[in-house]
């Protein structure tokens, strides 16, 4: 039988990781202590002996792992990109996650029985580029990048036989994905390359007279009165001065939130739900989890009545970017 | 349920408290309940590094550093990272209740100075398993912190 809607939430952590697996998750994705992956911050990730726990853990509950390699690799350090393949191969995890066709010809060929799916970082939006990556690379799913309108993912899912991945619930971006240079701007880094749009040496917060003030690479960003919700540090979340007024002149913090699609999406045949988030918290993993786990099975009881309950809402807003949420371009009356 | 509500004029008389002996009592703690399950931890890039934790509603500051030995209580003075939040949100942070992201889109948590230390020890202590650090805890005290995030989850 085909994978339907199945829950795959984020891991930045091993205690993250039981708690995505004890609250109902099907699959966990986690990455390398190293710029390998799209979240790249000190501390986090699995070494060795996390993910060899992770995926013991895991795999005794029936649950999925796999691993993002989302980023792409530079000339010189090719080898680490390589190195982070033959991990993933070796180390019993149920796919790996990539963006980069070069990386993918390598895991094509030196590991053919390994799993892939196209990551988000991909930024295939079309039946066209999907149908690629499957018959050059052999990938088995695709994660949709969220600029896709239903009816659009529906006209991807109708003309490919890959498996599609949609993402259900937490931070948004721009969604340029794998080709969004902004933060390089002020910190001489790419997301695509270093694996975080604003690393953590770059980011000052400080509270002023004024207010708090977040600043990127010594780059005024925002200033939050003390009443004001506060987003991720990235300059796409940052309000600036245009022709004299100041505005969030990109997009404003919020996270995504498609629960209400679910029935929809269940009728398409998604594969899978993606929750973001493998910078946040075990505290975090647990309750969106078990919030996803709850939708998701209500929806597979009985599409026509599912209406998402507002206490799992109000959950939801509450950890969300800025508190709260969109539907992003999921819902859009426009072509 | 409410974790650590203190009554103002207790507030009050805590914020007179001079912070030497405050951290002292604090990193005293520290050592004995926490630090058994934090020793096995990768210290080294956190050595040296000057960190204060003020807690905003008692008007409590705590300077200290760590190292392989464990915490170190420290005079008044430059911190390389300050987290700033009230004892509730620390209480409710330490049990795994909140995620410190939520906590700082809300304002209630604020990190000042170097972020990327600031991450690095909050990632350092979300990888340790709750259950892993409650069963070094002396005393049986442990069971009183799973119970506490027990009620509290409920």
């Amino acid at each position: 039988m085909p994978a339907l809607l199945e829950l795959i939430c984020p891991a930045g952590s091993l205690p993250a990781l039981k708690a995505a697996v004890d609250n109902g998750a099907d699959g966990v994705y986690l990455g390398l202590k190293d710029n390998t992956n799209a979240r790249n911050f000190a501390g986090l990730n699995f070494d060795a002996k996390a993910l060899a726990d992770g995926i013991r853990y895991a795999h005794n509950k029936g649950v999925k792992v796999l691993m993002a390699l989302n980023t792409y690799p530079q000339p010189d350090t090719l080898s680490r990109w390589h190195q982070a393949v033959d991990i993933a191969a070796t180390s019993g995890l149920d796919a790996i996650i990539l963006a980069d066709p070069g990386l993918m010809a390598y895991a094509r060929k030196v590991h053919p029985n390994l799993r892939l799916h196209l990551s988000v970082q991909g930024s295939a939006t079309s039946y066209e580029a999907v149908n690629f990556y499957r018959e050059r690379f052999g990938i088995q799913r695709a994660v949709l990048p969220r600029v896709l309108s239903l009816p659009q993912v529906e006209n991807v899912v109708n003309n490919t036989d890959v498996e599609i991945e949609l993402f259900g619930f937490g931070g948004l971006c721009v969604m340029v994905e794998g080709r969004c240079l902004l933060s390089s701007y002020a910190c001489g880094d790419s997301p695509n390359t270093f694996g975080a749009c604003s690393p953590g040496h770059a980011v000052r917060w400080q509270q002023t007279p004024k207010g708090m003030e977040t600043r990127l690479n010594g780059v005024l960003i925002d200033r939050y009165a003390d009443d004001e919700k506060a987003g991720y540090p990235t300059l796409c979340k940052g309000r600036f001065d245009v022709q004299g007024e100041t505005y969030y002149a990109l997009e404003e913090p919020t996270s995504l939130n498609s629960m209400e699609m679910l029935p929809e999406m269940a009728r398409l045949g998604i594969a899978a739900i993606k929750i973001e988030g493998r910078q946040r918290s075990p505290a975090y993993v647990a309750q969106v989890t078990q919030v996803w786990r709850a939708a998701i099975d209500a929806v597979k009881k009985d599409q026509a009545a599912f209406k998402p309950n507002p206490a799992w809402m109000a959950q939801l807003n509450k950890v969300s970017e800025g508190s709260m949420s969109t539907l992003g371009a999921y819902y859009r009356p426009w072509k | 349920m409410n974790l650590l509500n203190f009554p103002k004029p207790l507030a009050r008389f805590v914020s007179t408290l001079p912070s030497w002996p405050a951290s002292r009592a604090f990193v005293a703690a520290g050592n004995l309940v926490a630090w058994p399950s934090l020793r096995d931890l990768d210290w080294s890039h956190v050595a040296g590094r000057r960190f204060r934790v003020q807690v905003s509603d008692l008007g409590l500051k705590l300077y200290f550093s760590v190292n392989a030995n464990g915490f170190r209580a420290l005079h008044n003075g430059l911190a390389d990272v300050t987290f700033t939040a009230t004892a509730q949100d620390f209480a409710r942070l330490a049990l795994r209740l909140e995620d410190p992201d939520t906590l700082f889109f809300n304002r209630r948590l604020l990190i000042e100075g170097d972020t990327d230390l600031g991450l690095m020890v909050k990632n350092m202590l979300d990888a340790v398993e709750l259950e892993t650090a409650a069963a070094g805890m002396p005393v049986g005290m442990g069971r009183v912190v799973m119970k506490l995030r027990h009620l509290a989850l409920k």
